[in-house]
């Protein structure tokens, strides 16, 4: 039965070709918008203008803001044309060149315009007049790339570990797969046993292709050990794995299954850190998100590659995530049918 | 000898139907056993209730005298009406597949051979036709060297050539011995494989016996086709049961001749009159009042 499903995962082309490309996709996209120097943290419009492209020198802004890291300059030929841009959020604020009285326009409700506005009042103030002292972080930084990275990996898992799994036993049971399994001495232990061995030998040799292919373009930091990594990213894998197996304890409608993988997967997808950090949320939604074993997967992981955490460092994770695995296999086993 | 499946008052029950009655059978070894009836009568389910698929609502069923031991599965080979494969897998690695879950195995040359398989057994499952399918699924039901196989409607679905074909398979895994029992809703596979029959209606048996018995004890005459315009008069009239199938009338009599000199006598038209000998469908007809297609 092991070998069965893997045949089947090799040999359904399409379906294999995007377990691999969709990962590496969204890295690279990624890579490319925040690695090179193109992306700006902030759009600011600027009228008069003759070009949408402004060079920084020809501004005639207030210096200090105009040579501002992190801002990127839009021109535009009059008012109303920055304006409509603004009233639809696609530049963040809009300022008069050559203004005496320094007008500018910002969205009142925009937290990003605020941010801007202050950058903007604070290029007001002569050079000189500011209080504080600078003391800059020493060694190497952590690229969004390298924080964002385990994220896209352990989603990728996620999805392929709920779909490959839930899913595709879900409609097994629909179309007699498994009814025919259950007239032979296989029993459903065993059923189980080899589609989640299978699932977590795929997820991890995916994983590994991913990984290879995007190191060769990016050159992730792994500040600990990579056999740390694997162990967590195969008790991760086996965590998600056996919640796929739960979803499909039972059930025969393919709406159902995918209905119930979504209810999963985007809570999973948006409280687990995979995209952004869950600092100042609120506390009930970190508290959620310790419930979630992708919000361990993924601590441990940037734990280990970003910090160069031990697996002893990472066990509080590691345990959760086992506890998943096995609260989730000992139900599903419970509740396994093969034709109901 | 002990007959090698024991059926004992089985009643399946879904909410407010009941699915199968309270049937009872026993079947010898070696013959091909035949549950006979129209789509709904009860047949898979009670199949299936046999098989262990389903659990029973009562009843009981005994595998070579003793109730089903876990080697019952170990032993018997099962050919559902409706199952599917894994996909992108071929033919031959399928059966493989399935070998590894027995520990008494038939060599995959073997059924390749005997289910006619050889030409494509390195075709993926979802490129082969439902003919090449059916006997796919026979060749996986006769992986585990079965005593006893389970056949429902093995033919469903196929032309006229690849039944004919099926048909030839299954009664050579009956010449090597083997029992099968299957379901079936056509009165010609019953006739051509079956030794013995049930027909179900219901979810109850109505009646037990050979094709030739059957047909003896419930219909000893025959079958006079008539086009329904030669009659003039209303068929209700007739002194014979009758039914109108597309523009024709079957009229059964108990006796051909004197059910010709009856409709003579009554100045029906016999022109392209056809006469027929009884076969099952006409045994059911009579003891339902109902054709088994309908």
């Amino acid at each position: 039965m092991f070998k069965a499903r893997n045949y089947e995962f090799f040999r359904d082309k399409a379906a294999f070709g995007w377990n691999f490309l969709f990962p590496f996709l969204i890295i690279a996209g990624f890579g490319i918008i925040f690695g090179g120097g193109g992306y700006s943290g902030f759009k600011v419009g600027v009228f008069p203008a003759g070009t949408e492209s402004p060079s920084r020198a020809d501004l005639k802004l207030p210096r200090k803001f105009a040579d501002t890291e992190h801002l990127e300059f839009i021109g535009f030929p009059t008012l109303e044309q920055g304006l409509e841009r603004l009233q639809h959020h696609k530049i963040d604020f809009l300022v008069r060149q050559d203004s005496p009285a320094g007008q500018y326009w910002v969205l009142e409700s925009s937290p990003r315009g605020y941010i801007v506005e202050r950058l903007y009042q604070a290029g007001l103030i002569p050079e000189g007049a500011f209080i504080g002292e600078k003391i800059a972080v020493e060694g190497d930084a952590i690229r969004y790339i390298d924080w964002l990275f385990p994220g896209i990996l352990a989603m990728n898992m996620m999805f392929s570990a709920l779909w490959g799994v839930g899913y595709i036993i879900v409609r097994y049971r629909k179309n007699g797969v498994l009814k025919r399994l259950k007239a032979t001495p296989l029993t459903a232990f065993e059923y189980m046993t080899a589609q989640a061995l299978s699932r977590i030998f795929l997820l991890l040799f995916t994983l590994a292709i991913v990984w290879v292919g995007s190191d060769l373009l990016f050159s992730f930091r792994v500040a600990g050990s990579y056999l740390d990594l694997f162990i967590v990213f195969f008790i991760g894998a086996m965590s998600l794995t056996s919640i796929g197996l739960l979803l499909a304890a039972r059930g025969t409608s393919e709406e159902f299954a995918s209905g119930a993988l979504n209810f999963i997967a985007w809570p999973m997808m948006f409280l687990s850190e995979v995209w952004f950090s869950l600092e100042g949320a609120p506390g009930w939604v970190k508290t959620l998100s310790q419930f979630l074993p992708l919000t361990h997967l993924l601590q441990a992981a940037r734990k280990i590659m970003n910090d160069g955490a031990t697996l002893l460092d990472v066990s509080g994770q590691c345990s959760a995530m086992l506890a998943t695995t096995l609260a989730c296999l000992v139900l599903g086993a419970l509740l396994f049918s093969w034709n109901e | 000898m002990v007959p090698i499946l024991e059926v004992r008052d089985l009643v399946k029950r879904y909410r407010t139907v009941n699915a199968v009655n309270g049937i009872s059978f026993s079947i010898p070894r070696g013959i091909c056993f035949g549950l006979l009836g129209p789509n709904g009568a009860g047949k898979t389910t009670a199949l299936e209730v046999i098989e262990d698929i389903i659990p029973p609502t009562s009843g009981e069923v005994l595998y070579d005298g003793a109730p089903k031991s876990p080697s019952f599965r170990e032993e018997v080979g099962i050919q559902f009406q409706h199952t599917s494969l894994l996909h992108f897998m071929t033919v031959r690695e399928t059966l493989a597949t399935f070998q590894k879950l027995y520990q008494k195995t038939e060599s995959i040359d073997f059924l390749i051979d005997i289910c006619r398989l050889r030409d494509i057994q390195g075709q993926m499952n979802n490129r082969i036709s439902g003919g090449q399918a059916q006997r796919m699924m026979l060749a996986l039901a006769l992986v585990n060297k079965p005593k006893l196989l389970f056949l429902d409607e093995p033919s469903t679905g196929l032309d006229p050539q690849a039944r004919r074909y099926l048909w030839d398979i299954i009664l050579e895994i009956r010449e090597k011995g083997k029992t099968i029992v299957l379901t079936t809703h056509s009165m010609d596979e019953a006739e051509y494989l079956c030794d013995d029959i049930a027909i179900m209606d219901h979810g109850r048996i109505i009646a037990r016996g050979s094709p030739a018995e059957l047909i003896r004890a419930h219909c000893s005459g025959g079958t006079i086709s008539l086009p329904r315009a030669n009659v003039t008069m209303n068929p209700a009239d007739l002194p014979f049961p009758y039914r109108e199938v597309n523009g024709w009338l079957d009229i059964t009599v108990d006796q051909v001749n004197t059910g010709i000199e009856k409709l003579l006598a009554m100045h029906v038209d016999l022109n392209d009159m056809k006469v027929h000998s009884p076969n099952l469908e006409d045994v059911f007809l009579r003891l339902t009042g109902r054709s088994l297609r309908e």
